[in-house]
């Protein structure tokens, strides 16, 4: 954090583990969704795998990932069962995992019984070492509640997500953006193209394989006249 | 319509459907700034990343930064002391000032009004002296690091923000003299480009557009960040949506930020500037969105970890790039002229659009 040198210390910016005290088990990007330890708590999703590895060793784990049971999840339950794959809370904030097909109408429910009128934002999350790799993540908010929630659905490569446009018209460039950037297609927008890219690009640049480094060279080549030297 | 044009307030460029002189139809057409600044942050550790986000919105640096930290704060479950947080305040609504100003200038620029951009652009300056006084840099500031601040404020901080609050209130004065009865700038914004409330908020459209909606909304009240929950100051709201309505709510937002800025340095808590956060980050494994009222609206940043150094995944949510989808409903039916006076009022930056 500072940039002073203060005195001739290693580097201040971790390049690589200090494998003095800390045993560091997270060298790796754990994307496995399996949770290792806690039996106890129902599947977590999200949180990648080994959430009892604690950041420092002295410290009890802190829980920060919970299992959400309140009256608006009862009434998400009864509505949907079993499509309600999962609620959790994490850092105090509400996530309802839902299944992927039926996004869509519990979307539509969302705005219209729950009052999560605004879809602040549509995104998406890849984790390549799961089965089905990617998490659309769509974040809500209630002026008449004045509270946030997060709905998240899992797609696997190549599988198509409802569209919420029909339900949300922000979804329309957001989606279009995360088509763009991960490759999700999704199902019912009316013009799903490249938002930011240009439109020949081949790759998607925003999924875990896609290096830093790489770039459509083919594409470079034809419109900018040059090699891009990787 | 561009991408060179330059309403246009970078790299903007507007496929135009017309009938005659009369807008039917438009595709914005954009991404030309794009720099993959969310790939760049997987690949940083989460210190390293911060002065990429002073680069989106380039003319309010200072917000971007105050939102990535208190993002990762959020993560790490830490606070900044009461004394960075109010320092925060402080910087940040001035950037505000300095971010309208600079919207007000090219606006009323682009509409045919060339005086007004002078009179902004001598206040903005005082601002940018005080941001360069206070870290050195007067643009992308990279100002606060996570856990609070790097500096301190310097020794007459309080006594610059002071006599430049002040001499402000007869400045805005000096603005609104120029254009707020002024027949031609009345002519050229007043029901030009209307929003609806419903239309906003199914856009997700946020700040000074969607409250000169109507809509009386807006972060430091909803969700209070920094140390706002300490000032007092009133949330400006128009009625009809208009170009107009967004000229007077933005005028408006710059008083209060005065205010909030005067209240501010009353009374600076001494204490530490930076939370204890070690010099190695590795926030503990999960997630989180946090958001702030930026000058153009919702800067949000939705943030995951892995448990390790470096971010897994930062999505920011541009409020510049969501409030420029409401431009198609916004520009049907009016003129060609006004097309520069719409893309105008909804104040976008296109670093952060394209990102």
């Amino acid at each position: 954090m500072a940039d002073e040198p203060k005195q001739p210390q290693p580097p201040q910016v971790p390049t690589g583990e200090k494998p003095a005290s800390t045993p560091s088990p997270v060298s790796t990007p754990p994307a496995k969704p399996a949770d290792a330890g806690a039996p106890a708590a129902p599947a977590k999703p999200v949180a990648p795998a080994k959430p009892a590895a604690p950041p420092a060793p002295p410290k009890p784990p802190v829980v920060l990932q919970t299992p959400l049971d309140n009256e608006m999840v009862a009434r998400y339950r009864a509505k949907f069962g079993a499509a309600i794959v999962e609620v959790m809370e994490d850092r105090k904030q509400a996530i309802i995992t839902v299944e992927r097909g039926r996004l869509a109408e519990i979307a539509l429910y969302t705005r219209d019984e729950e009052k999560f009128d605004m879809l602040s934002d549509l995104t998406a999350v890849d984790w390549p070492k799961r089965e089905k790799r990617f998490d659309v993540v769509l974040n809500l908010y209630s002026f008449a509640k004045n509270e946030r929630l997060r709905l998240k659905a899992h797609a696997g490569d190549g599988e198509q997500v409802p569209s919420t446009v029909g339900v949300w018209l922000a979804a329309d460039w957001l989606e279009r953006e995360v088509f763009d950037m991960f490759g999700i297609v999704f199902s019912g927008h009316p013009h799903l193209k490249r938002i930011l890219l240009p439109d020949e690009w081949q790759g998607y640049p925003l999924r875990k394989d896609y290096d830093i480094l790489q770039q459509d060279t083919a594409w470079v080549r034809e419109n900018l006249g040059i090699e891009s030297g990787q | 319509m561009g991408p060179q044009h330059p309403s246009t307030h970078g790299v903007l460029r507007v496929v135009l459907k017309l009938d005659g002189e009369r807008v039917i139809g438009s595709e914005c057409v954009i991404g030309y700034l794009h720099r993959g600044v969310e790939k760049i942050a997987e690949n940083r550790t989460y210190q390293q990343f911060a002065p990429y986000v002073d680069r989106m919105d380039y003319v309010a640096a200072v917000s971007n930064g105050l939102g990535y930290c208190e993002a990762i704060e959020k993560l790490m479950l830490v606070e900044a002391p009461p004394r960075a947080r109010v320092i925060r305040t402080i910087l940040t609504e001035l950037q505000r000032i300095a971010s309208h100003l600079l919207w007000l200038g090219t606006h009323a620029l682009d509409i045919g009004a060339l005086t007004p951009l002078f009179y902004c652009f001598r206040e903005r300056e005082e601002i940018l002296k005080i941001l360069e006084k206070y870290c050195g840099a007067r643009l992308t500031t990279h100002a606060f690091r996570i856990g609070g601040l790097q500096y301190e404020a310097y020794d007459t901080f309080e006594k610059d923000v002071e006599r430049f609050c002040n001499d402000f209130e007869s400045r805005i004065v000096e603005y609104e003299t120029l254009l707020t009865n002024n027949r031609i700038w009345i002519g050229r914004t007043k029901g030009i480009g209307i929003l609806t409330a419903a239309d906003a908020i199914a856009f997700g459209v946020t700040g000074p557009v969607l409250r000169a909606s109507g809509v009386k909304w807006d972060i430091r009240k909803a969700a209070p960040y920094a140390a706002y929950d300490q000032y007092k100051f009133e949330i400006p709201v128009g009625t009809t949506g208009d170009t107009y309505d967004r000229y007077l709510v933005r005028m408006e937002e710059m008083r209060q930020s005065r205010l909030i800025c005067l209240q501010a340095i009353e009374n600076i808590p001494a204490g530490p500037i930076l939370a204890k956060v070690g010099k190695v980050l590795k926030p503990p494994p999960g997630e989180v969105y946090h958001a702030i009222e930026g000058p153009k609206g919702e800067l949000g940043y939705y943030v995951v970890s892995d448990g390790s150094v470096q971010p897994y995944r930062v999505r920011i949510r541009p409020p510049s790039f969501i409030n420029l989808q409401a431009f198609d409903r916004m520009v049907r039916g009016h003129l060609v002229a006004d097309v520069v006076a719409i893309i105008g009022t909804i104040d976008i930056v296109l670093g952060e659009v394209d990102r």
